[in-house]
């Protein structure tokens, strides 16, 4: 996809909107879609993973510094990571328009 | 000229699909369309078509079978009446969104309850709406006719939309009729191998039948309705290809002694050979009667119907479905095409034939008559149910 679908005119589809492009969803930005993002308190993280293995979107990504960090683009604001963090190191806050 | 053999005419439909060299049948059978489905089973089974034929449980696995089939680009058929329509009914709207040329013969037969086997077209107006090509045919040698006229319009890259075949219940599927079958080497001609444009195989992963969020779904239906539309004048090329072919030439609306008539009797399916038996003993009489038949229900013919019906003084439209709560649903669509022309005739519309009660041609007389006295006395927009006892 190579615009929003906000953007594009019925002459621009495809017959029978077949999608032409394989893995397009990954484009898909359903982090809009979150009112509480996920905010790690790195003093209290253990590194164990339950917030990379938990995630249903699989929006956790292993950092250089060896923290699970959640991308935004895809994060929904679920907060299984954060009700499943042994340490409670992962608080669910209010996401704020910028 | 092909040879003339008497057969039934859900056989000479099963034979034109084999000849019509599909590769995927499937479907369910169903009173009055089970002789299709029954003989395309042994056409199969006796190896005389190459093709798999799926046994399923239900019409609703039949088409979708047919979905998957024409998805990896397969030539795919099934057939089915009344109820088994009714419960395909959720896949016909994802077969026309997803642009597949599924051929599909309706047997038309009443919709329950009270529970019925015999025809009417209830079956096929519960389903107007979803995107199809819709024909409505006289005869056998139509129904046998249309299997490749319809296969040939769906398959062109200008229109790849699904097609559906409306015969009569019993009226035309149980009786034995001459059919002039077509020699094998001509429909090979009319019929080149199916190449779809977009088709699921590994090689080339694409995805088919994808979530479309409100911000985009209505760009897709402008492009499903533009298309339809425009697959107009690939619908009447083909007609005229199969008319050089064989002599028989197709039009959206067709019309008899319709020329210089007064009246015109408007219907749809087996009703027109009826009743244009009704309006020569009209014209008979000296009577200014005409008949108009709708061929094409689906992309309606909006201009061909305007051209014929504004010469008329009047219109009397038989339906053979109700639209309970509103008048017969082709009367709404004439009345519709002919509402911007300041000059329109009155539309009289009587519900007939419903469940399969028999209309004769006096019938046809006896609706023109009283359309004609209704109207003559300034009940202009009439609409009944014709023959209820009282």
């Amino acid at each position: 996809m190579t615009k929003p679908e906000s953007e594009w005119t019925w002459k621009e589809l495809t017959v029978g909107n077949v999608v032409l492009e394989p893995g397009n969803a990954s484009q898909y930005r359903t982090g809009d879609w979150k009112t509480l993002k996920p905010v790690l308190n790195k003093e209290l993280c253990v590194h164990c993973g339950l917030c990379y293995i938990y995630c249903p979107d699989m929006a956790y990504n292993l950092s250089e510094e060896n923290y699970f960090i959640a991308d935004l683009f895809y994060c929904k604001g679920c907060g299984i990571c954060a009700k499943e963090c042994p340490t409670g190191a992962i608080t669910m806050v209010l996401e704020e328009e910028k | 000229m092909g040879k003339r053999v008497g057969m039934e005419v859900s056989i000479a439909a099963a034979e034109a699909v084999k000849q019509g060299n599909v590769d995927v049948v499937s479907a369910y059978p169903i009173t009055p369309q089970t002789h299709i489905v029954e003989h395309l089973s042994e056409i199969v089974a006796n190896g005389e078509l190459d093709a798999e034929f799926f046994c399923v449980e239900s019409e609703h696995s039949a088409l979708s079978v047919c979905v998957g089939a024409a998805a990896t680009g397969a030539r795919t058929f099934t057939c089915t009446s009344s109820q088994g329509l009714a419960l395909m009914s959720e896949i016909t709207y994802i077969v026309s969104g997803l642009r597949l040329p599924i051929v599909m013969i309706v047997a038309n037969r009443t919709l329950s309850a009270p529970l019925s086997i015999w025809n009417d077209h209830s079956d096929a107006m519960m389903i107007r709406d979803c995107g199809w090509i819709q024909y409505f045919v006289e005869n056998g040698q139509e129904v046998y006719d249309h299997v490749f006229i319809s296969y040939r319009t769906a398959e062109n890259r200008e229109v790849l939309f699904p097609a559906i075949i409306n015969m009569d219940g019993f009226t035309l599927s149980h009786v034995i009729e001459p059919i002039e079958m077509i020699e094998q080497e001509k429909i090979d001609q009319f019929l080149p191998v199916y190449q779809p444009l977009h088709r699921l195989h590994p090689d080339h992963p694409v995805t088919m039948g994808a979530f479309a969020l409100p911000s985009i779904f209505a760009e897709t239906k402008k492009a499903q309705e533009v298309a339809l539309r425009s697959s107009m004048p690939k619908i009447l090329e083909v007609w005229k290809a199969f008319g050089d072919m064989t002599g028989r030439y197709y039009r959206p609306i067709e019309t008899y002694q319709a020329e210089d008539a007064d009246t015109l009797l408007v219907t749809m399916g087996s009703f027109g050979e009826t009743a244009s038996v009704a309006v020569d003993q009209m014209r008979a009489a000296g009577r200014s009667v005409g008949l108009m038949k709708i061929r094409l229900w689906r992309p309606f013919p909006f201009d061909d119907l305007k051209k014929v019906a504004l010469r008329a003084k009047q219109l009397v439209v038989i339906d053979r479905a109700m639209s309970v709560g509103a008048c017969g649903p082709v009367a709404s669509e004439v009345k519709a095409a002919l509402y911007g022309s300041d000059q329109r005739p009155s539309v009289y519309n009587f519900v007939a034939g419903i469940s399969g009660r028999d209309v004769a041609p006096p019938d046809f007389i006896k609706m023109v008559d009283k359309a004609e006295i209704e109207i003559g006395e300034g009940n202009k927009e009439g609409y009944e149910l014709y023959g209820v006892r009282e």
